[in-house]
């Protein structure tokens, strides 16, 4: 069976994981939320998992199924917010908008006292991005999310955190459908990691709204046969992860 | 012993125009929804609501309740956006204070303690400062010196939440997996109020759930009301859980908010459970 594109993404974002330690793991997103599984099983077995609500889950479950597994833990909202003050969280977001240097935009397009589109707010993207690692999820790279400047500063980026002397700041990696990008260029800017199998470089830059970075890229590397087996048979046997990311 | 047993329209009835407003809950979760229907039904306006918001939110925009809405976000959950706010913002009302949602947080702790602010590092970097500009940063004293945000302490006029159980004293009950900020909400609020799904006598609450889920107790209601499915369409488990198919109706609701009125919300509460009852078994074919 060849290998999916989706699954070429999950083990990317699982790879994101992978020296967390003891942490909680907030993945937001169907293809993170494989990710952090499948990294709980594999290379980040003290990851802490949740229901997806308030308990935590001594084994992962598999996507979309109900939770009935051991409880291990009581998670409420109220405790993550002490656990991002506290560091010891490491999330994958999502972004409308993301700029060379990492700043992200999930609240609104357009102007700020009548936005074009209102969408949800800067939720926990300040807070997140100033006390502890994280990293994004976009499903599809495209200009309209990767921009030269975003229209509102929910997440941090690297120059804004260094002017504000954000001690915690650790943004790191943005997984898409085409990519792997980390933010290792002159001042943190974002550069090109990986290239998914069967992508070129060229495709990746024509769909960013800015010049990456680019020096040696690899090809994302692809999922062992034990990785494959657990996507498939053990964390996602209804293919969810088609629906976000479609072969 | 006071007895603090009230009705919905009675509690709308102490609340003022201009008042703020603390709505308990998360989301698509645990909303004091009886009440809001409440205000909906009555003449209050001017409102600001300080919610981790949902259709509460939503709600009190699509009817013009609210001069100013303080949020970290506004979701349905399983729907990522309500409508209603997403229209009203749109549309360049009402005013909001948006701040991430551990802010929020540390502005109920800050009115709770009555400090006028705590320090918190979430802010610091991100556009929430431009957006508020009322917001004042803090230097550490310390050795550090770090900068940090003086978060202001949110002080609450009223705070609304919606337990699973109370007593007619105001020992209020949760028996789902997630407290949320209901008891800060009432700690932060000068008067708060607490609707339930079922009152019962005080020596049968443990018959329900551990001491640990007494999250309210008698110090902070002046109110208590009994509203069976009183959080419908949001979530209230373990007695019920969020009715998706309502939620739906209600999303869509954007398109025709006046024959959505006239269907739910035009009635008391009674009327608006007959009229989801009927909802559901017109789609069920019967």
């Amino acid at each position: 069976m060849d290998i999916t594109r989706a699954e070429i993404c999950t083990v990317a974002c699982a790879d994101t994981w992978r020296d967390a330690g003891e942490v909680l793991a907030s993945p937001i997103g169907l293809i993170p939320g494989l990710g952090a599984r499948l990294a709980r099983l594999t290379t980040a077995p003290d990851l802490l998992l949740t229901d997806g609500e308030a308990v935590l889950l001594a084994e992962p479950t598999p996507l979309g199924a109900e939770a009935d597994g051991t409880t291990e833990g009581w998670m409420p909202y109220r405790r993550v917010l002490d656990l991002v003050a506290g560091g010891q969280r490491r999330v994958m977001m999502g972004a409308s908008q993301l700029d060379r240097y990492g700043n992200q935009n999930i609240s609104r397009i357009g102007p700020w006292d009548r936005p074009k589109v209102q969408l949800i707010g800067v939720r926990g993207a300040p807070g997140n991005t100033v006390n502890h690692t994280t990293n994004y999820w976009v499903a599809r790279h495209s200009k309209r999310i990767f921009v030269e400047s975003v229209d509102l500063v929910s997440g941090v980026g690297h120059d804004r955190a260094r002017r504000a002397g954000a001690r915690f700041h650790d943004v790191r990696v943005v997984v898409t459908d085409l990519a792997v990008l980390d933010f290792t260029g002159p001042d943190g800017a974002m550069r090109l990691r990986s290239v998914h199998p069967g992508v070129a470089v060229e495709e990746v830059q024509e769909r960013t709204g800015f010049p990456l970075v680019v020096d040696e890229v690899e090809q994302t590397r692809l999922p062992t046969e034990h990785e494959l087996e657990l996507i498939r048979d053990v964390l996602d046997p209804a293919k969810l992860r088609d629906q976000e990311v479609p072969a | 012993m006071a007895d603090k047993l009230t009705t919905v329209d009675e509690v709308v009835a102490e609340l003022r125009d201009g008042m703020t407003v603390g709505i308990g809950g998360w989301g698509s979760r645990r909303k004091p929804m009886a009440l809001v229907r409440a205000i909906l039904r009555s003449d209050l306006r001017d409102l600001t609501v300080v919610s981790y918001g949902g259709p509460d939110v939503g709600l009190l925009c699509a009817a013009g309740k609210v001069r100013r809405v303080v949020y970290g976000f506004v979701s349905l959950d399983s729907i990522p956006l309500d409508p209603h706010f997403r229209a009203a913002r749109q549309q360049g009302g009402p005013e909001v204070s948006e701040y991430d949602e551990g802010m929020v947080l540390t502005g109920l702790r800050a009115a709770a303690a009555r400090l006028p602010f705590l320090p918190t590092r979430a802010g610091i970097g991100s556009d929430v400062m431009a957006l508020n500009p009322q917001l004042r940063t803090v230097v550490s004293p310390y050795d550090d010196g770090e900068e940090l945000v003086a978060m202001p302490a949110l002080e609450l006029d009223v705070a609304l939440v919606h337990m699973n159980r109370a007593d007619r004293r105001g020992n209020a009950q949760y028996l789902g997996p997630d407290p949320y900020f209901d008891d800060l909400m009432c700690a932060a609020a000068r008067r708060s109020f607490v609707s339930c799904e079922r009152v019962v006598p005080t020596e049968e609450l443990l018959e329900s759930g551990p001491v640990q889920s007494l999250l309210i107790n008698r110090i902070h209601p002046t109110g208590v009301v009994e509203t069976p499915r009183g959080a419908h369409f949001t979530s209230c488990a373990p007695d019920y859980g969020r009715d998706e198919a309502f939620q739906r109706r209600y999303a869509a609701s954007a398109e025709d908010w006046d024959a959505f009125r006239a269907e739910f919300l035009d009635g008391d509460e009674q009327d608006y459970q007959a009229a989801v009852d009927a909802f559901h078994a017109k789609a069920a074919g019967v």
